[in-house]
């Protein structure tokens, strides 16, 4: 290697550094130090540093935690689907309908909600869903049904207060995938014979694809990962793995076991983004 | 020139003076402005204010802070062992404080002393029972504990509150069992009876979900309410009640202390005699996130005859009598109370 080549990969050292060192710092050690911790144990109101797979074992062993994953992974697909196919319509409307001065008050609507506390927001939805509340009498005072729906502390209301907030999210990312399709790709389409439907299904909807993958990848990591939602709305009907969690912390002050359905919540979140690789990467060809 | 120095030292002196701040690791009804600004404004000192649910947060927020960050600790009165364990009370002065008038029962002695020394003092009380709605249902047919999980009348009319210790005490006393003697052994007795009871329930519910779900009508019945759910209810919606059934009801009780590492243990003192005094006391069992009885007796001496009647003072003897203290299990079996808990909200 010649002494500029030498110079030339320090200067890239140095400026990469500051940034390695954050992530050592503020992952990288805080992982490892987690991963250990997942293998010792509480026993009685001790920790105990011996080295095991007691953490995991218990996790895998005991249905109403493992059930915790599963609930979790089917609430956040279900959201994550739920959440792309309300926001896509919605995004291709302000980019492709509303007139381009315009586009920004309407994603400042649009994401409106947004401006208030997740805490609040899903506290106000309780009052929405409860069984007296303004969704229940809207529809009985419109002669719809007779008796109160039963929403509130289910499975439904998570769902709802979660895809509240996420379509905002993708309606952005898919937002700002869609602005930056060049007019002339559909123009051409349309060229060469192509109706609206099969411009969009093979033209628009394959080149705004990464939007999609980023939007529902971030939906699917903080869904997957949050408590507060499930907590206020579903009212506890069934648990999901973070809520698990802050019971290992809150409760039995188990952080070993905390720790390990913590790396169970990376491993699966490391798999979603394995399977959205190819959608993720920052520089395309 | 020596003027304005002496006056910009007095005047960095007051500012000094009137930072030295109490941090406080309590229970949220110590958040009320109105029990903590009077004690600020008396001695010109800040009161900061940690609040925690479950003894088990409160152990993990002080494991991870350093020795002295924490002054006062709120703590759950059949914790207060733990925390001696752990080292994390100092001695109290009780020569300096009202123990003379604190409600014989709810004194908990055995817990809160160790060695000649007092670590810790009930500063309030009150009870894990039923709280419901009148208008949809009558005490007489809450009497019967065991209805509430094996009789379908109940079904999506309840709300459990969501804390293991005084729930499961609770249906240990509707199974006949003394919550002082709870064992591994009872504990499927236990679960069946809580699947039950979640069969049953609309939801399971923290401090503030357990007042929304009864104050909007989203159920009927709160399986481990009491009068700190719906005391602050009663001037809006009297049509809120609570009662004790006929096998009774578990008490709960918090308890005050200062941490041994505290660097202002004479304020951190200061702070447990006014929340101990009968002016504090009723401003705690008034307090803005839920009232329940004050431990100080001559605490009746302030409240006024609505918030008393609100908190039924006069029926007390009557209700202590009734009640069985929390349970206090150990290490192990607190694991598994808490695996079957964990078990029944999955379920």
């Amino acid at each position: 290697m010649t002494t500029p080549e030498r110079a030339e990969r320090r200067r890239a050292w140095a400026a990469v550094a500051p940034a390695l060192l954050w992530t050592l710092a503020f992952f990288v050690v805080p992982f490892a130090m987690m991963a250990a911790m997942s293998l010792w144990q509480r026993q009685g109101r001790e920790v105990v540093r011996v080295w095991d797979l007691s953490n995991y074992q218990d996790f895998l062993s005991k249905p109403h935690l493992l059930g915790a994953l599963w609930n979790s992974i089917e609430i956040t697909v279900l959201v994550t689907v739920i959440s792309v196919v309300l926001a896509y319509p919605l995004a291709w409307i302000i980019a492709e309908r509303v007139p381009r001065h315009l586009q920004r008050l309407a994603l400042a609507l649009a994401v409106l909600p947004f401006w208030t506390s997740y805490v609040v927001r899903s506290y106000a939805w309780t009052l929405v869903l409860a069984k007296n509340g303004v969704l229940n009498q809207a529809l009985i005072g419109a002669g719809l049904i007779a008796e109160p729906l039963e929403i509130s502390a289910t499975r439904g209301a998570t769902v709802t207060g979660f895809v509240h907030f996420f379509v905002m999210l993708l309606t952005l990312t898919i937002y700002a995938n869609l602005v930056q399709l060049p007019a002339n790709y559909r123009r051409a389409a349309a060229d060469l014979g192509a109706g609206p439907l099969a411009v969009f299904w093979h033209v628009t909807l394959p080149l705004t694809l990464p939007g999609i993958m980023v939007g529902a990848f971030l939906t699917f990591v903080l869904c997957i990962g949050d408590y507060i939602t499930p907590q206020i709305l579903g009212g506890n009907s069934e648990l999901v793995l973070p809520q698990v969690i802050m019971l290992q912390l809150g409760r039995g002050a188990d952080l070993p076991m905390a720790a390990a359905l913590s790396i169970v919540l990376m491993t699966v979140v490391t798999a979603a983004w394995l399977a959205c690789a190819r959608w993720l990467r920052l520089e395309r060809a | 020139m020596r003027t304005i120095l002496l006056a910009t030292v007095a005047a960095v002196a007051a500012s000094a003076a009137q930072a030295e701040e109490l941090n406080a690791l309590v229970w949220c009804d110590h958040t009320d402005p109105a029990l903590i600004e009077p004690f600020e404004k008396a001695h010109g000192v800040k009161v900061n204010l940690k609040e925690y649910e479950g003894t088990g947060t409160a152990l993990s927020i002080v494991e991870q802070s350093r020795p002295g960050d924490w002054d006062v600790f709120v703590i759950d009165g059949i914790d207060v062992p733990r925390a001696i364990d752990a080292g994390l009370l100092a001695p109290l002065p009780v020569a300096e404080l009202p123990m003379a008038d604190i409600f014989p029962e709810v004194v908990l002695e055995g817990f809160q002393s160790r060695d000649g020394n007092t670590y810790a003092v009930t500063e309030k009380f009150g009870y894990n029972t039923i709280s419901y709605n009148k208008e949809k249902i009558s005490a007489e047919e809450l009497s019967e504990m065991q209805a509430l999980w094996s009789s379908d009348e109940f079904a999506g009319r309840i709300a459990i509150y969501d804390y293991y210790l005084p729930v499961m005490g609770m249906v240990a006393m509707g199974l006949g069992k003394q919550t002082a003697d709870i064992g591994e052994g009872d504990l499927p007795a236990i679960r069946d009876a809580l699947f039950g009871l979640k069969k049953n329930a609309r939801s399971v519910v923290d401090v503030v979900s357990s007042q929304t779900a009864l104050a909007t009508g989203e159920v009927d019945i709160l399986v481990g309410g009491g009068e700190w759910v719906t005391a602050i209810l009663a001037a809006d919606q009297p049509e809120l009640d609570w009662m004790i059934p006929d096998q009774g009801a578990v008490r709960w009780s918090q308890s005050i202390g200062v941490f041994a590492d505290s660097e202002r243990k004479d304020l951190a003192v200061e702070f447990v005699k006014y929340i101990l005094s009968p002016e504090g006391q009723a401003r705690l069992a008034t307090s803005s996130c839920y009232w329940a009885m004050p431990a100080n007796a001559k605490a009746g001496e302030v409240l006024t005859d609505q918030q008393k009647a609100a908190l039924r003072w006069d029926d007390q003897p009557d209700y202590l009598k009734r009640a069985q203290l929390y349970p206090a299990p150990d290490g192990d079996l607190d694991a598994a109370m808490q695996d079957a808990w964990t078990e029944m909200l999955q379920h």
